[in-house]
């Protein structure tokens, strides 16, 4: 069935991009002589395109791992998933520009190492743990890292939405066996890159500081986003009429990764906090330190949003078959990691100075806007159902 | 007392669940299918109701979870305070972090055994009970629908043996059981 956007989406994103500029605009008249302005207004970018990159390529890598594990079921939502992943190539523009400011502007307070005076020994900003690092930590092997995970990642997913077309003309396995192979080679590089591209693009904020957890911190906080994006997507298409295939098991399955996946943050949350808390190692705890003394309100009740509601509420069976409530956690958890990279970002760039206004509201909810209308425009390109799949069969008789 | 029990048995699961699809749409009663692996679909259609090994299970979590938190405050608090990495021993909250992921194993552990002994003596297939299974080829490669005639007063045996032949059974039998 071919979707097209409705005229209540139409106005809907309208009025969040809208909104979102108006907002904007207020914060920036309003707080434009602040002192750190320049620094929060890049963090802000920072956040939200990385934000919404990451709920696109939290799709692709979903997609991919369907592929490789040979998933019957989610084949009724494949067009779906491909449409979130669709948003990739326009999260990357975002985030590529952000970044791209901010290297221009020395780092404009974000990313400390940029500053040329840091890895200079005859400044007084010399930092020696900087210079240490500046074999890895430099604009130039930063922008080829950069634009190596984006080439990688766009090239894949630009072969699976090729192949999946192809596969509604031609049919057949061969497509199929193909999709197979390279997602298995995808999510090698996915693995690697999910990790490093973390460490730029996030944790370097914070350069005296690392963590090996971190990597899978960001992303298992990028695939339960992912995840809760793609059930209120197929509730909504859904609730239109628009999956006639779709049945209570799909929703229930994407419900249960949705669940599973809070916990995986969960538990990586945990795991970092808790080590780190007990070895009370100076170096490491000033991390923590930071986010307690200035976030404290938000860091621990943003952790208790995304660990506490998906646990209390998804836990039963007929919650997870519930559109109502899906869509009720799934907003609030959404929130929660979207304020998780948020503190991800400011604690280390703003620190004391950063507060929620309407600069941070205003750029979270226009590029929402932007995001919504993307996904949508995406789903309007191909049949919503992939004709061909080879386990499009399995996929209609999906019952648990 | 004793009751008289038509064992049809079958050799697909599908044809089985399409056969007691067609049965309970006359109104038969089926009393309980055996089966070597579950079948998709088959509570819902034969009238099982869901099971509430869920509810069990968080039952048997939350003991756990008060087991593991009285013992270790005990432990760890009260009888003799320990003072591991120079971290505060005098209240159990201070400390509590320490003590999520021992809770958290301590919580699965008991659910986990809990619930899988329940199941057990709830089916009464605990080890040394003696099978309830009509056939022992149900463990194998075989499928056996059980109808009671005391359950279904509407049919007397030979017309359900008669609906039953029309669902592409491979063997059919009638036993008295206690």
């Amino acid at each position: 069935m071919e979707f097209s956007i409705s005229k209540k989406a139409k106005t809907l994103t309208m009025t969040l991009m809208g909104v979102g500029v108006l907002f904007t605009a207020i914060g920036v008249f309003t707080s434009m002589s602040d002192h750190h302005f320049a620094t929060r207004l890049l963090a802000n970018g920072l956040v939200n395109s990385f934000f919404f990159f990451a709920l696109g390529l939290g799709a692709l890598f979903f997609l991919a791992l369907q592929y490789a594990t040979e998933t019957g079921w989610y084949a009724s939502v494949k067009r779906i998933i491909e449409a979130v992943a669709g948003f990739l190539p326009y999260g990357m523009g975002l985030l590529a520009l952000t970044l791209l400011i901010i290297t221009l502007n020395d780092g404009a307070h974000i990313y400390g190492w940029m500053d040329p005076e840091s890895v200079n020994p005859k400044s007084h900003h010399y930092d020696e743990i900087i210079a240490g690092k500046a074999a890895y930590l430099n604009k130039g092997f930063f922008w080829i890292r950069t634009l190596v995970y984006m080439g990688t990642y766009y090239i894949f997913l630009r072969g699976f939405r090729m192949r999946s077309l192809a596969e509604d003309k031609i049919g057949g396995t061969e497509i199929h066996f193909k999709n197979y192979r390279k997602a298995a080679v995808f999510l090698v590089f996915f693995a690697v890159f999910s990790s490093t591209s973390s460490w730029d693009w996030l944790m370097s904020i914070d350069v005296h500081w690392f963590s090996t957890l971190y990597g899978w911190y960001t992303f298992a906080g990028m695939w339960c986003s992912a995840m809760v994006v793609l059930v209120l997507l197929t509730l909504y298409l859904k609730k239109l009429g628009y999956l006639p295939n779709v049945n209570d098991s799909h929703i229930h399955d994407l419900g249960k990764w949705t669940f599973a996946t809070s916990f995986l943050w969960s538990y990586l949350w945990f795991s970092q906090f808790m080590l780190i808390w007990y070895a009370n190692i100076g170096e490491e705890v000033t991390y923590y330190m930071m986010r307690i003394e200035n976030f404290k309100a938000l860091y621990f009740g943003m952790f208790l949003i995304n660990f506490a509601f998906p646990m209390l509420i998804l836990m039963s069976r007929d919650a997870k078959r519930h559109a109502g409530i899906l869509t009720f956690v799934g907003l609030i958890i959404l929130t929660g990691h979207w304020l998780d990279v948020y503190i991800l970002v400011s604690a280390g760039s703003l620190g004391a100075t950063a507060k929620i206004g309407f600069l941070e509201i205003g750029m979270a909810l226009l590029v929402a806007g932007f995001f919504i209308r993307i996904i949508l425009h995406n789903l309007t390109k191909a049949p919503l159902t992939p004709v061909n799949h080879p386990f499009l069969d399995e996929s209609i008789h999906h019952e648990i | 007392m004793a009751e008289r029990v038509i064992y049809a048995m079958y050799d697909d699961d599908d044809v089985l669940k399409d056969g007691a699809k067609m049965l309970v749409a006359k109104g038969v009663k089926i009393s309980e299918v055996f089966s070597p692996f579950p079948i998709h679909g088959i509570d819902p259609i034969i009238g099982i109701k869901n099971t509430r090994l869920g509810i069990v299970a968080f039952l048997f979590g939350i003991t756990g979870l008060m087991l593991a938190t009285v013992g270790m405050r005990y432990f760890m608090v009260t009888d003799w305070p320990m003072n591991i990495g120079g971290k505060p021993n005098f209240t159990y909250l201070d400390n509590l972090l320490a003590f999520v992921p021992i809770t958290f194993e301590f919580t699965v552990l008991c659910a986990a055994h809990g619930m899988a002994i329940t199941y057990m003596l709830r089916n009464k297939t605990l080890p040394g009970i003696p099978a309830q299974n009509p056939d022992p080829r149900t463990t194998d490669d075989k499928f056996v629908m059980e109808i009671r005639l005391s359950e279904n007063t509407k049919y007397n045996s030979e017309e359900l043996e008669k609906l039953l032949r029309e669902t592409g059974l491979i063997e059919l039998d009638q036993k008295e059981i206690k």
